[in-house]
């Protein structure tokens, strides 16, 4: 019962070590984004803000037109989730609940897609957006960012459909339900659970995409990540503004995910430990 | 009869949206890729014409000793940073599945998802600012140590390993979190018979836990395979593949060939070379873990 002193010593140094590595990068760019300049570029740095001031955010929203792009970013991470999840829990309903041929094929093909670079998709893309004269629409990234999300919906809620038993689908036709009210009105509210961590997971991953969104876009529809990437040139970087920038990226998503963690971890480790 | 047919064609219907969806922005760009990887196309040159040049980009591509040396990096990329996230992992794993201490195991394996919601570009903002010279966190913490600074994103040996830093910052916790999932399916009971049978944790681990773990470690081996052939985002902010090209990996190369050089026909070779690596080794991924998951 007693367990020895020092070993539970030692676990919780090292956890609380685990938990400060963790934590300090996060910390230090939300420290950054609100210490003075001055304060940023002094000798030994400083934990604590000695003065905190709200200056860099007040810049990068109202000069550097970081608040349009955060518009923007939202835009495109919503329409995408919507679209990703209209399209992909049916898709993933059809693969749980039938038998059909090619249906191995149609699932690694699937699956497959998360594995594809994205440069290999941006390049042709990027032709064919220019030629129609798409360069710069919400349209373009969000028919790009399907490209990566609706693989995650098919792969999560292919699972969660498969662990909703049949007999509830039989009893269902018995009543006289059609094919799509035994989807709509059965397994997808069994189904919730799983639609809302794909629908968590192709938000987050939207959100945060760079790639695409860098060549996709202009001044009309440059999302979030692309602003923040935008203050890197020049040899005196603004870094409060860059770290104030990041800081608006990444603090909503990081309170969410902190609310809902308990459901994201259940998504990521899904698809690895089955 | 009736019946049946609908049977046969009720899939389709669930199913065709998002096919028709994924061949549209998946595989069609692909084709055309492959297409203008068959072509000279430069960007720059918009009125030349885009002859049809066989496998010359191909040929081009593979004799090009830059590509190699990017596609060596990526590798080498892999082989360092895959084994430290993994023992890291294993390590953290282990270390919240120890029982006591319930707050403090809590509030870490919460922690573990901040640094994996955070933007991938962030990370490399982030990078930039500890590892700066003059002012970078890093740099004091050595100066505690006695260490001299160093200019880390400045050398090339120092800058593959400060990029190789952030990566394990932001996906030890993924594996981690992996690990610790596979850890929590051993059945309680025996590992308490084991534990009663042996002290020595290292045994335990090797006979008890091992089994349950080892499903999660060939997925985040691919998983993780696939993921550095696609780093783009962290390495584009960090160093832009410099200095030189000492952390210039494969998807950061392409990008530049495409959309700096802006030769678009040697671009969608590598990029097409780069897919049959990927479906290669993805191929090899489902067969290893989806074995048997009969979908």
């Amino acid at each position: 019962m007693n367990r020895r002193l020092p070993g539970r010593i030692v676990h919780a140094a090292l956890l609380l070590l685990v938990l400060a590595v963790a934590v300090f990068p996060f910390y230090w760019m939300v420290l950054t984004s609100i210490k003075t300049t001055a304060e940023t570029f002094a000798y030994p740095p400083s934990f604590i803000p000695a003065e905190a001031t709200l200056q860099h955010y007040r810049v990068a929203l109202a000069e550097k037109g970081v608040g349009p792009s955060l518009v923007n970013s939202l835009i495109v991470a919503l329409a995408t989730t919507f679209f990703a999840i209209l399209l992909g829990a049916p898709a993933a309903y059809g693969i749980a609940r039938y038998e059909f041929r090619g249906k191995r094929d149609l699932w690694f093909w699937f699956i497959s897609n998360r594995m594809i670079s994205p440069i290999c998709v941006a390049l042709p893309f990027f032709l064919i957006a220019r030629s129609l004269r798409m360069l710069d629409t919400y349209t373009v990234l969000v028919l790009l960012y399907l490209t990566f999300t609706l693989p995650i919906v098919v792969w999560i809620c292919a699972d969660q459909f498969r662990s909703i038993p049949k007999e509830l689908d039989e009893a269902a036709r018995l009543d006289g339900l059609s094919r799509f009210q035994i989807f709509t009105r059965i397994a997808l509210p069994l189904a919730l659970p799983g639609i809302a961590v794909s629908a968590i997971f192709s938000f987050i991953f939207s959100w945060n995409e760079l790639l695409y969104a860098l060549i996709m876009t202009r001044s009309k529809t440059r999302t979030a990540p692309v602003a923040a990437t935008s203050f890197m040139s020049g040899y005196e970087l603004p870094w409060g503004e860059i770290m104030a920038t990041g800081t608006l990226i990444v603090l909503p998503v990081i309170l969410f995910a902190l609310l809902v963690s308990r459901h994201l971890v259940r998504g990521l480790t899904m698809g690895a430990v089955k | 009869m009736a019946r049946r047919r609908s049977e046969r064609w009720a899939p389709l219907a669930f199913i065709a949206p998002a096919v028709v969806t994924l061949l549209a922005v998946g595989l069609y760009p692909l084709i055309l890729a492959v297409i203008t990887s068959f072509r000279q196309y430069l960007v720059t040159k918009p009125r030349a014409p885009r002859e049809f040049v066989g496998f010359d980009n191909y040929a081009t591509v593979l004799t090009d000793p830059t590509f190699w040396e990017s596609l060596g990096r990526t590798f080498q990329f892999l082989l360092i940073v895959l084994p430290i996230e993994l023992a890291l992992g294993l390590g953290i794993a282990l270390l919240l599945h120890k029982p006591g201490l319930g707050l403090l195991r809590t509030l870490t394996r919460v922690s573990l998802v901040i640094p994996l919601a955070t933007t991938f570009a962030v990370v490399g903002l982030i990078g930039r600012l500890i590892f700066n010279r003059e002012f970078g966190v890093i740099n004091w913490f050595l100066s505690l140590a006695g260490l001299p600074p160093v200019e880390w994103l400045g050398q090339p040996g120092t800058a593959f390993a400060s990029v190789a830093v952030m990566d394990i910052w932001q996906w030890t916790p993924f594996v981690a979190l992996v690990l610790l999932a596979g850890l929590t399916m051993v059945p309680p009971e025996i590992e308490e018979a084991a534990r009663l049978e042996t002290k020595s944790p290292w045994k335990i681990l090797r006979h008890i836990q091992l089994p349950y773990l080892l499903p999660g470690i060939t997925a985040v081996l691919i998983l993780r395979t696939a993921d550095i052939l696609k780093l783009f985002d962290l390495i584009f902010v960090m160093t832009r593949g410099g200095p030189g090209s000492a952390t210039e990996l494969i998807s950061v190369y392409i990008q530049r060939i495409g959309f700096r050089v802006f030769d678009q026909g040697i671009a969608s070779a590598q990029a097409i070379l780069l897919l049959i690596l990927t479906i290669i080794l993805s191929r090899l991924y489902i067969r290893l873990v989806y074995r048997e998951v009969e979908a």
